[in-house]
């Protein structure tokens, strides 16, 4: 019995060594689920595809904004950080988060 | 290897987002994400330099497009323009279709190069004159004037789509044209912009189902009753207007049998269709996913008649570039005016072109230091493994914050257009 199971198991590791030599994709695959063990288990689904279709999302409630200034009085607002694309949870945006919304002014440089 | 996008650009409203020659050639526009639109026009030929083909310049510019926000949504709207698309010219003045995530915009670009002079009831400076100075009357005249090119906007299709707009297509009844975004293509009279009609909805009636979107549609070149229109999941759809009002049912549906084992995890996310393009025959369709551009024979559904390899070399980095978003590129591709070679994008400012009957195939480089004017492109070569040789370049060197994602081939001689992210280079044949 004993003599069985390290025979099996090995047979395994071989396929597993073989696509990954074979296929650089599942190669590539292995890695990712190394750095990222819970992504999920529908990859081309849900996930992307709303995330896709919710592009433009911005949050900003000038009611919350307005309340939060009132009662932190005096001390600024705690802002997102810099590299935050998404703001939700506990911080409360603040207009200087949103960005700019001003037409081009400039004439586009091949024009020029 | 990654995408850094911030400094690299300078100017980010100057990224162009689409290129297109109109039916003759004679005209070049490209749009860019600050909304705006550059035409440029053919110059004529003259007769004392014959050889020399036209070149093109500036010959109009305006802001088609302008950001929004959607308060009820709580929606930004990019002024980006994601599609230009010309009308055949049916009078002197030209019109194209430019559209955002959001709204599409009819334009006219009309030339002015005469002027009115003489009025009765203005003076020289366009003031008002007092009327009971005026003694006599006269007629007035044309007279020649600067060229002045103008663009007005004709007609604005506003608020028929929820979600963003990817393709507009025109029909070649030239009466009427579509646009499509992720979960509903739309059809349109050129004439009337309160009203749409819905032709193809998508939308689970149970958001948690869904599973895949729309990425491009095109209608037919000549049969104005058909159109495609490709899917995230790497099908494309052929539906006959004819057959139904909507037509959610298609008449043809095109797929490739996948190897169930060679599955991975980006095996969905590399089969999206990012651009799909009837060949100008109409015989074909050529659709771009993220490592190969295939031409499929309307009349087979079952697998393509061709498939190139773009860029194979990135299937060993699909772990890099889904973490740097790189995989999400959207790629397109475009036919010659033959239908004989078909060129897309890569990364590194590369392009491939593809030869379908001697099936060779070029990289070529669109870069300023490759392309001084007159100069001839040398084609380029990615190392895959092993010794490098002296002109190659290995993948690990590839910059992939410089993608070509738009390209545009003349509809009938050899000049293409291809934007390097705020640049754009025209390259043509040499004259013998």
């Amino acid at each position: 019995m004993s003599a069985d199971v390290p025979e099996a198991a090995s047979a395994e590791e071989q396929k597993e060594m073989e696509d990954k030599v074979t296929s650089p994709e599942k190669a590539e695959e292995a890695k990712l689920k190394a750095r990222y063990p819970h992504l999920g288990q529908k990859p081309g689904g849900s996930d992307f595809l709303r995330k896709r279709l919710q592009k433009g999302q911005k949050y900003f409630d000038s009611g919350d904004y307005n309340m939060a200034k009132a009662k932190m009085k005096n001390k600024q607002l705690p802002t997102a950080a810099p590299d935050k694309t998404e703001v939700t949870g506990d911080h409360i945006p603040t207009p200087q988060d949103l960005p700019q919304r001003k037409p081009s002014l400039v004439a586009s440089k091949l024009a020029g | 290897m990654n995408c850094s996008d911030e400094s690299t650009y300078g100017n980010k409203a100057d990224i162009i987002s689409t290129v297109e020659f109109n039916h003759t050639g004679e005209l070049l526009a490209t749009g860019d994400k600050g909304g705006r639109v550059v035409i440029f026009q053919r110059e004529q030929e003259s007769k004392n330099q014959v050889h020399r083909r036209g070149e093109y310049n500036v010959y109009s510019t305006f802001q088609s497009h302008e950001p929004e926000f959607d308060y009820l949504k709580s929606l930004e709207i990019e002024e980006k323009i994601n599609k230009i698309r010309w009308l055949p010219q049916q009078n002197a003045a030209y019109f194209l279709l430019s559209t955002n995530d959001k709204t599409v915009k009819l334009w006219k670009v009309s030339e002015r190069d005469k002027r009115p002079e003489g009025y009765n009831l203005k003076d020289e400076e366009g003031r008002l004159r007092d009327p009971a100075t005026i003694t006599t009357l006269r007629v007035p005249v044309l007279r020649p004037m600067d060229l002045m090119v103008e663009a007005t906007p004709r007609r604005v299709f506003a608020n028929a789509h929820t979600y963003h707009i990817n393709s507009i297509s025109v029909n070649s009844d030239y009466e009427t044209y579509m646009s499509a975004d992720d979960l509903r293509i739309n059809l349109w009279n050129f004439e009337i912009t309160n009203q749409s009609f819905n032709i193809v909805d998508i939308k689970p009636a149970n958001m948690e189902e869904l599973t895949e979107v729309i990425t491009a549609a095109e209608f037919h070149p000549h049969h104005c009753n058909t159109f495609v229109y490709s899917s995230s999941k790497g099908t494309i759809r052929l539906c006959d207007m004819r057959a139904s009002a909507l037509c959610d049912r298609h008449t043809k549906f095109f797929e490739e049998p996948e190897d169930p084992s060679n599955r991975s995890f980006f095996s969905e996310i590399i089969s999206s269709i990012s651009d799909v393009k009837f060949s100008h025959s109409g015989r074909y369709i050529m659709t771009r996913d993220y490592l190969t551009v295939k031409v499929w024979d309307l009349n087979m559904e079952n697998r393509p008649i061709e498939t190139y390899q773009v860029h194979d070399y990135l299937r060993s980095k699909l772990c890099s570039l889904y973490e740097n978003d790189c995989i999400f590129d959207k790629f397109e591709c475009v036919w010659n005016g033959s239908d004989s070679v078909i060129m897309t994008g890569s990364y590194n400012n590369f392009f491939r072109m593809f030869d379908r009957n001697t099936k060779r195939d070029v990289t070529l480089e669109a870069s300023r230091e490759n392309s001084k004017p007159r100069a001839i492109l040398k084609p380029r070569k990615v190392c895959v493994g092993g010794k490098r040789r002296k002109d190659e370049i290995s993948v690990d060197s590839l910059d992939f914050s410089k993608k070509i994602l738009h390209t545009a081939w003349h509809p009938s001689e050899n000049i293409i257009a291809v934007a390097a992210t705020n640049n754009l280079y025209i390259f043509q044949d040499k004259v013998n």
